[in-house]
């Protein structure tokens, strides 16, 4: 047992994977020292809405018994994953942090999930986020708020909070979380890891519970950018399950972890530096483009109007997207149904539901809806459900939706255009670090400013990455780099170069 | 006293026959066991996701060609939302500004005239689970028919130039049915009203004549047969008229059809424009189609009904209450065909096929696909009659034997002796030893009695069992009568 006493928790995949291949240390005992992690901070982080490890420790003995038999492993069996609680795993709780699904279990898993159960990773357990990936905190988790492993009285940013604080504070080897307005990148910057959004259809969103379909895309969390690049060959690709996901080539992603940024153009849009950003967010971002610039690279500073609608544009799509995706949360199948404390039952083969209705109307029915949903969904998700529902109301739709997916239009044509002339765009993550839990709870604007840097590059369809780049006040600094869409190379490689070059990603928080 | 006119608007749901759901591999199957037929995506589970079934696409675009819509270059799916527990996702996929088709018609006979119905639009979507009200007030619900595919056919009214509109109950009902009878020449669903593969509601107002602004319209539920909307929409605009000559006023409203008392009554008030939030569905890519495709699916169209009637009726000189008989279906009108290419008489050949051969299909429960008949005996045998080897009697007994049997005529007259006899000498004995049989009978006869030459006839008929040729049976018969 001496390898779990260098604490393997704190290892990246590409660590662990060496020693595994090596038969320096099992499955099982890495298993273990995430478990035991867990046991250990979880209390004070509460990263997890369900941990799993019975399961991890199964799926671990799987892959030994594999490497026993000489099996040839790829580079992620044996490795711990925590997996956004908004993706579905057959048999295991999916919340989406909601009262409303408090006890839903999938029977089917994700694409994503199969995909990385079928390379032999190991599901430890289940995020925490803001319900239904609505907010930038995870305190409008329907449960509990998670704690930023950096400092537990700040937030973990959000939506994917709980992913980013148990990558962070070593709870799993890297996790999954989803990306609708920056809900990977924000909390990845806020908790001091790599957070990648793809380009939109780059990973199948089958089995990803909705929040708005034509912005949600899944990605890694993880340790450092090589665990990015290995996740991402892991996961990206073509899904007949998924009509948006894009029938492309998926390029072998470590092959862009090479520095060199000789000859790389960066544009540094001005709009990204207003609204609030804080100076030392400022210098963080400006001094990695200097560092990159001293490496061959040129920057040029750019103006991108249309970023400046990129919110309201964001407030409108989004909810409008959600109050037709979260209809379906009704009590009649499935999920918190009122006044009872067990779930509608599914069965197949029989009857699937004892409703209340009156016979040869549904006198009882609407009630049964407008308990259920008053119940079940917190204020956040109620907000964006009104508004969604107003927007797409005849004698709105054209003044509101139409006129936001006109300006996303334009928004999308900003983004083609600056990448006619630079390779990739360097902004903050976010205007600001972590902030304190209950700080802008009271104040939606301040909160949804937290994700103003992020959201361009959901409308755009664009790929993002934030990576590491220095502290104030002992929390992280976040790097956002986006490049045109298909282009993730481009960021794995530029982001790898600015890790091999500073090394923040090797600080960890002392939990 | 006013005169009133009727405006009929008809929304014809037709689910199609495909292997799979429109959104997911699921069976599309009529019954089953409840929520066999299920899974993630038909169920709306959270986090599925609804995949275009191709073949499904296919077969409306090319239902909405036999309708003579123009197939739109660009299709988009949206959702319209709205709470029902048999719709799992609370939204249904449907199709909104870009739907499948427009701007068709359908052709009807309306009193034998011919009238080209005009069509606004075809669209696709998915069909909902049903719900089932047991006693004890308790509803379950079924999800096995959620997202089988559905078609939607819908009226225009007023009609653009050069088209028309339906005019009364019995053009409702005549429409539906060359809808369905168009429908079933393409094979894309098995239409059945009864099963609901086929569903019908008709919009009914009526206005006094000249006015050019519509009446305040109802909507007909709970139409089951073509009989029920016959009787419905009938129903319907003398209800409304009788109310409006009395003085009152038509609410907006749906009104269930009750087949049993055979009146609407009041379902639900429609006073308010129901709110669907239409908007694009972000899940689904818009589905663009290429002439090269709509050209194709064009040419591989079958000829339709109405068109084959009035081909059949100039090819082959049948008439119109034969050609529609023939062309009921498309077996019928190719079993057809293919017997009168072959037969030296086709309106021969359509007599018999609307006689024999439809009586006999419906009293033995056999399809025109599963009968013995080839179309080379039936020409055979119509030869046989011509040539006078075989009366018209025997050929009747011989028709049936072809169908139970497929042996070949010349097979069974052979087989049983059949071949008309048209030895005159031999006829001629016959006829004399009937003659020298019935003394009095002749006695009769001569005397003026002339009806009872027919009971000779039956006589000597009943001698040769039935093959004597007719024809020389009477010449002779008159012939030695009158000695």
């Amino acid at each position: 047992m001496s390898m779990t006493d260098t604490r393997l928790c704190e290892m990246t995949i590409h660590e662990l994977r060496d020693l595994l291949k090596a038969k320096q240390v099992s499955a099982v005992e890495i298993a273990r020292s995430f478990i035991d992690r867990i046991e250990a901070v979880e209390s004070r982080i509460k990263a997890f809405v369900t941990v799993t490890p019975e399961l991890a420790l199964e799926q671990a003995a799987i892959v030994d018994e594999s490497i026993e038999r000489g099996d040839d492993i790829g580079p992620l069996a044996g490795i711990p994953v925590a997996i956004k609680d908004n993706m579905c795993t057959r048999g295991t709780l999916t919340t989406c942090s909601s009262k409303i699904l408090y006890n839903f279990k999938p029977i089917y898993d994700a694409t994503v999930v199969d995909k990385l159960v079928r390379a032999g990773a190991v599901t430890i357990g289940k995020t925490n986020l803001d319900e239904f990936a609505m907010g930038s905190s995870t305190e409008n988790s329907g449960f509990f708020v998670t704690h930023n492993p950096w400092n537990l009285d700040t937030v973990p940013g959000g939506s994917s909070g709980g992913s980013a604080a148990a990558v962070a504070a070593d709870e799993c080897a890297f996790a999954l979380g989803s990306d609708t307005g920056g809900s990977i990148r924000q909390p990845a910057s806020f908790c001091g890891v790599v957070g990648m959004k793809p380009t939109y259809g780059r990973v199948s969103r089958y089995g990803l519970v909705a929040f708005a379909s034509s912005l949600d895309q899944i990605g890694p969390l993880t340790k450092d950018v090589t665990d990015c690049a290995i996740v991402m060959n892991a996961i990206c690709g073509k899904d007949p399950l998924d009509s948006t996901s894009l029938d492309v080539p998926v390029p072998d992603f470590m092959k862009a972890l090479v520095s060199d940024v000789r000859n790389l153009k960066i544009g540094v849009p001005k709009e990204f530096f207003g609204h609030g950003t804080d100076p030392e967010v400022e210098s963080a971002v400006r001094a990695a483009i200097d560092l990159l610039v001293s490496l061959g690279a040129e920057a040029k500073e750019i103006s991108m109007p249309s970023v400046d609608y990129g919110l309201p544009v964001y407030y409108i799509i989004a909810p409008a997207e959600c109050s037709s995706n979260l209809a379906r949360y009704d009590g009649v199948r499935y999920g918190h149904r009122t006044g009872t404390s067990t779930s509608p039952i599914f069965a197949k083969g029989g009857v699937s539901s004892n409703l209340p209705l009156t016979k040869g109307g549904v006198g009882g029915v609407v009630s049964l809806y407008q308990k259920t949903r008053e119940e079940g969904f917190g204020p956040e998700v109620k907000q964006r459900i009104m508004i969604g529902t107003y927007a797409l109301s005849a004698g709105y739709y054209d003044a509101y939706y139409l006129k936001a997916q006109k300006v996303r239009t334009l928004l999308r044509r900003d983004f083609e255009k600056a990448f006619e002339e630079f390779d990739v765009l360097i902004t903050p993550t976010s205007p600001t670090v972590a902030f304190a839990i209950g700080e802008r709870v009271d104040d939606p604007f301040a909160m949804k400013l937290a994700d103003i840097c992020t959201i361009p590059a959901n409308l755009a369809g664009i790929p993002g990455i934030s990576i590491p780049c220095g502290f104030k006040d002992g929390l992280p600094i976040g790097l956002q780099i986006m490049a045109k869409g298909l282009n993730e190379e481009t960021l794995i490689r530029v982001a790898y170069t600015y890790e091999q070059h500073s090394g923040h990603h090797k600080e960890k928080p002392g939990i | 006293m006013v005169e009133y006119e009727p405006i009929i608007g008809m929304e014809v749901h037709v689910e199609l026959q495909t292997r799979s759901k429109m959104f997911c591999g699921c069976e599309v199957a009529f019954g089953g066991e409840p929520n066999t037929r299920c899974c993630p995506v038909c169920l709306g589970l959270p986090g599925s996701l609804p995949v275009i079934n191709e073949r499904a696409v296919e077969l409306m675009a090319r239902a909405a060609l036999a309708l003579n819509c123009t197939i739109a270059s660009q299709c988009v799916f949206h959702r319209k939302n709205y709470y029902y527990p048999d719709l799992p996702k609370n939204y249904q996929i449907s199709q909104y500004d870009y739907p499948l088709g427009v701007n068709g018609w359908v052709e009807i006979l309306a009193g034998g005239k011919s009238k080209k119905i005009a069509i606004r639009r075809v669209h696709m979507e998915e069909d909902t689970g049903k719900l089932l009200h047991v006693a004890g007030n308790k509803s379950y619900i079924d999800y096995n028919r959620s997202g089988v595919p559905l078609m939607e056919i819908v009226t225009q009214n007023p009609p653009p130039e050069g088209l028309d509109q339906i005019e009364s109950a019995e053009e409702a009902r005549e429409y539906l049915q060359r809808l369905r009878q168009i429908l079933l020449y393409l094979g894309v669903s098995d239409v059945k009203m009864e099963e609901g593969s086929m569903r019908c509601e008709p919009n009914v107002s009526i206005r006094p004549k000249g006015q050019t602004e519509f009446g305040v319209k109802t909507e007909i539920k709970n139409l089951n047969s073509f009989r029920a909307v016959y009787l419905g929409v009938d129903y319907e605009l003398k209800r409304q008229e009788r109310v409006l000559r009395e003085g009152g006023t038509i609410v907006q409203e749906t009104r269930r059809w009750d087949d049993e008392r055979g009146v609407t009554a009041s379902m639900r008030s429609k006073e308010f424009e129901q709110e669907y939030r239409y908007f694009p569905d972000p899940d689904l890519v818009p589905l663009r189609f290429t002439n090269d495709w709509i050209t194709k699916l064009k040419a591989d169209l079958p000829e339709l009904p109405i068109p084959k009637m009035k081909r059949f009726m100039s090819d082959y000189g049948i008439s119109l209450s034969d050609a529609e008989v023939l062309c009921d279906t498309r077996e019928m009108a190719d079993f057809y065909e293919s017997c009168a290419k072959l037969a030296k008489d086709p309106k021969a050949v359509a007599n018999w096929l609307t006689g024999e051969f439809l009586r006999l299909l419906n009293a033995t429960g056999t399809t025109v696909a599963e009968t013995k008949l080839t179309p080379a005996n039936i020409a055979a045998l119509l030869d046989l009659l011509d040539s006078g080897t075989i009366n018209r009697n025997t050929a009747k007994s011989v028709f049936e034997e072809m169908f139970t049997t497929g042996k070949t005529p010349s097979e069974i007259v052979k087989e049983k002796g059949l071949e008309q006899v048209t030895d005159t000498a031999e006829i001629e004995a016959v006829v004399n030893r009937v003659l020298a049989a019935n003394s009095n009978e002749v006695r009769r006869y001569r005397s003026g009695e002339v009806k009872l030459k027919s009971w000779f006839v039956g006589q000597v008929m009943r001698e040769t069992k039935g093959k004597a040729n007719p024809a020389l049976v009477n010449e002779l018969l008159e012939r030695n009568l009158e000695e």
